[in-house]
């Protein structure tokens, strides 16, 4: 229960520092930045890391879902970054 | 390496990701935030893989070997004028994958006869049916997305006006299934009925709205991706998942006000037509 009040607190101190960060954002901005927290959500790439790697071996489901999980995760981080990368790039050479 | 030097690094990598965000909001250090937030991903991922909990090292490499190559093709051969969809896509996924997580540890909570009791047990299940439901609805959602974005689906209004009471009807059988499944009422199947029952109400929740909303729909998909995330932290009790996906969460909510303001469009006429209801599903969730 402690352990849970010290997450619970972690994520509404978090909250509001997401609110905090994100001001005003030049309208150009707001697809790279949203592609980039999105390439930030991926970051479930460790809970799935954690699940397939540490996962019993009495049933094939939990691999096979942490597989999975890695896979969607891992396309996301990356593809993310990279996108967000190009994107950015585009602008300044246009600006 | 023990859990202290784990947990610091975790530490690093959640502030890299706060830098990045910041930097990605003004034009000059946009790029410099993009570099942090991936070299704060790529410090978490190594310092999971040295976890001591991680033993089947052949399925993680293999998951991130066709992750990292299936991602590398699709960023490289992508139209810059289709960035919306790819957006929407990747989204998906990322939602997917906490589907995938919590799907998981239901499954390994099953098996196992977990040593958890009590109110600890009764946080681990709500999480995991909170995770799975946020992240079932971030997939088929963006899945719908995507296709009217591609123009696969129909990109007018689709629906009718009723359309937000059989939402809302998903919404609140979702919730009771997630309440019999805690209370051990329900077992597997239930579980099943649950993730289907979300995947519906992702598919329904999109549909109605416009191809021009689009983007607006994307980045609220955001927030949802990184409240699924933060919610697969509550299952794993990891800080790093936890502080990353509240911070998606909440930055996602806060760029799609902005977004919303920009296109001269309300929230809530994006979602509900010029109805006004209850806001989108589990906010507020944990």
């Amino acid at each position: 229960m402690e352990a849970f009040i010290v997450l619970l607190s972690l994520f509404a101190l978090a909250v509001f520092l997401g609110v905090e960060l994100i001001t005003k954002v030049p309208p150009t901005l707001h697809t790279p930045l949203m592609s980039g927290s999105n390439a930030i959500s991926g970051i479930t790439i460790v809970g799935a890391i954690l699940a397939a790697g540490s996962g019993d071996e009495s049933s094939t489901v939990v691999p096979l879902l942490g597989f999975v999980a890695i896979v969607f995760a891992t396309i996301n981080v990356v593809a993310g970054f990279m996108v967000t990368n190009r994107m950015l790039k585009m602008f300044k050479r246009r600006g | 390496m023990n859990s202290i030097m784990i947990n610091l690094f975790y530490l690093l990598a959640a502030l890299l990701f706060v830098m990045g965000i910041k930097g990605l909001t003004r034009p000059k250090t946009a790029v410099r935030g993009n570099r942090l937030a991936a070299l704060g991903m790529l410090l978490a991922i190594v310092i999971t893989l040295l976890d001591r909990q991680v033993i089947h090292y052949e399925i993680v490499f293999a998951g991130l070997a066709v992750g990292t190559l299936i991602g590398v093709l699709m960023a490289i051969k992508v139209q810059m004028t289709s960035m919306p969809q790819m957006v929407a896509i990747l989204n998906g996924l990322g939602g997917g994958a906490s589907l995938g997580v919590a799907a998981a540890s239901y499954f390994s909570v099953l098996a196992s006869g977990t040593e958890l009791s009590g109110v600890t047990l009764v946080i681990a299940k709500s999480a995991i049916m909170l995770a799975v439901l946020i992240g079932a609805v971030t997939f088929s959602g963006s899945a719908v997305a995507f296709g009217k974005l591609q123009e696969v689906l129909p990109g007018q209004v689709i629906g009718f006006s009723g359309m937000k009471f059989i939402n809302l009807g998903l919404l609140l059988a979702s919730v009771a299934v997630i309440f019999l499944l805690v209370n051990n009422q329900l077992g597997s199947g239930g579980f099943l009925l649950l993730v289907g029952l979300a995947l519906l109400l992702g598919g329904t929740l999109v549909m109605p709205i416009g191809g021009a909303d689009m983007p607006v729909v994307i980045a609220l998909l955001n927030a949802y991706s990184g409240i699924a995330a933060a919610a697969a932290g509550f299952i794993m009790g990891n800080n790093v998942l936890i502080i990353s996906g509240a911070l998606v969460g909440a930055s996602g909510l806060i760029l799609t006000k902005i977004m919303c303001v920009a296109m001269n469009r309300s929230l809530l006429n994006v979602l509900f037509g010029k109805m006004v209801a209850s806001d989108g599903p589990t906010i507020d969730a944990d």
